[in-house]
């Protein structure tokens, strides 16, 4: 039997593991955190359809139960050696593993929104990012603002710290898009006396649904679209908040008083990534993602000889695009061993 | 001769065939970063000379683009070169620099606006 090591239990991770335990292999997850699952545990309801995480993150569980692979929670990859075609494993708890085989999964992390100071995140009361309303939104979440009053009027920024110069990130991060259009949506279910507003560079509806999901946003939630990037957002004495933008499409300056600003952020590679291309050798791309051999044909492949890349550890992804990868990674995995 | 008030109107449409490069061209070569301008926006929000009068620098791309150089040249005179829009701008260009290329080569090239 063959002993395949998985780096990192988020969806990638899990789903991978899945798939090569049915095709017989023996499979061990590292797993930093207590829990599996990764950064879906901290959403709410997911991208175009509203599906409640739980639904995922249940049907997750109950896979890792039934196909009863090697789980090491809260643990870390110290050091990995080659040594006669086998990978030599040791982990920060002291353990050692001998792998056939290695998939890296150690997925992405959230942009920090402190490093766009101009929008005032941990400056000022009333500045969310997308991560945090996501907590808001479950059931009892409080959205209130400034005297316990509901927000009248909302504004979402689109792209902060994605197709960025000034914060290195130059890449879209593809979901954030979406996930504006969504919690927009989400918003107005819950306030619907509020005023909505997405200020956007460019709306990337490219996936299955999204279009209709923007449709929908437009004609049955009356939110508004404007064109423009928030060249700052200030904080005004009673905690509402100023922002400055141009409308674009008219050609003229904006200002606008909200009383509560989201900050749709984007994926960056993160620590976890870069030590895992650390630790196995392997490069990273100018994005700080992982560097597959070929984006078509070899997108699972990473230029050492074993070690296999699945999900967002490579690029910006979709929770689906996460699971068609993780499980095109567990086919190339088990058709490198049968060749070996 | 009796005024019947026709006159010929100047088309709107962009004629591309007419359109004359080269101050684009010239200034695209001296600072490249502006060819990368996405047109956010964020420049003209952040403006200080656009908050009290009609100047939109993000528009200064656009009439470069469109060969526009007579309103270009009028346009341009409005800016005050703090420097604020390249502080905000997500790409990164050198926007006082490319103001100041404008500014020195404009007049070579404006009859052909």
């Amino acid at each position: 039997m063959k002993h395949i090591v998985i780096i990192g239990g988020g969806i990638a991770g899990i789903e991978a593991a899945c798939a090569l335990t049915d095709a017989g292999h023996w499979v061990t997850v590292i797993e930093k955190n207590e829990k599996l699952g990764g950064k879906l545990n901290n959403w709410s309801y997911l991208f175009p359809d509203f599906t409640p995480t739980e639904k995922i993150t249940g049907a997750l569980q109950e896979k890792i139960t039934e196909k009863d692979f090697s789980i090491l929670n809260n643990t870390e990859v110290s050091t990995i050696q080659r040594k006669n075609g086998k990978f030599n494993i040791e982990t920060s708890g002291e353990q050692q593993l001998e792998a056939d085989a290695l998939v890296v999964a150690t997925g992405y992390e959230i942009f920090d929104a402190r490093r766009k100071e101009e929008y005032g995140y941990k400056i000022y009361d009333h500045v969310i990012t997308s991560a945090d309303l996501e907590q808001l939104l479950l059931p009892g979440g409080d959205l209130t603002v400034a005297a316990g009053k509901n927000p009248k009027r909302i504004a979402f920024v689109h792209c902060v710290g994605s197709r960025d110069e000034k914060t290195g990130n130059h890449y879209c991060s593809k979901v954030c898009c979406i996930t504006g259009v969504k919690q927009a949506i989400e918003l107005k279910k819950r306030l619907p006396e509020a005023e909505i507003y997405c200020f956007y560079m460019d709306l990337r509806m490219y996936g299955k649904h999204f279009e209709e999901l923007y449709r929908e946003a437009q004609e049955k939630y009356n939110i508004q679209f404007i064109r423009g990037r928030l060249s700052e957002a200030s904080e005004k004495i009673d905690k509402s908040l100023l922002i400055k933008s141009e409308d674009t499409l008219s050609g003229r300056p904006l200002k606008m008083n909200v009383d509560l600003l989201v900050l749709l952020v984007g994926m960056e590679a993160g620590k976890g990534t870069a030590n895992a291309a650390a630790t196995c050798g392997i490069g990273c791309e100018e994005s700080g993602f992982l560097q597959t051999t070929d984006s078509f044909l070899k997108s699972n492949f990473s230029e050492q000889e074993g070690i296999f890349l699945a999900g967002s550890c490579t690029a910006p992804m979709t929770i689906n695009d996460t699971i068609l990868h993780a499980r095109s990674a567990a086919i190339e995995v088990d058709c490198w061993l049968s060749r070996k | 001769m009796k005024n019947f008030g026709y006159t010929i109107i100047k088309q709107r449409t962009i004629d591309y065939d007419q359109f004359d490069g080269r101050l684009l061209n010239e200034v695209l070569e001296m600072e490249p970063s502006f060819k990368v301008c996405l047109s956010c926006g964020g420049c003209t929000a952040t403006c200080s000379a656009g908050d009290l009068v009609s100047f939109n620098v993000r528009r200064m791309n656009l009439l470069l683009r469109r060969g526009e150089t007579v309103e270009l040249e009028s346009e341009i005179k409005k800016c005050m070169l703090c420097g604020k829009c390249m502080l905000v701008c997500p790409r990164g260009i050198n926007l006082r620099n490319v103001i100041m290329l404008i500014k020195k080569s404009i007049s070579k090239y404006k009859l052909s606006g």
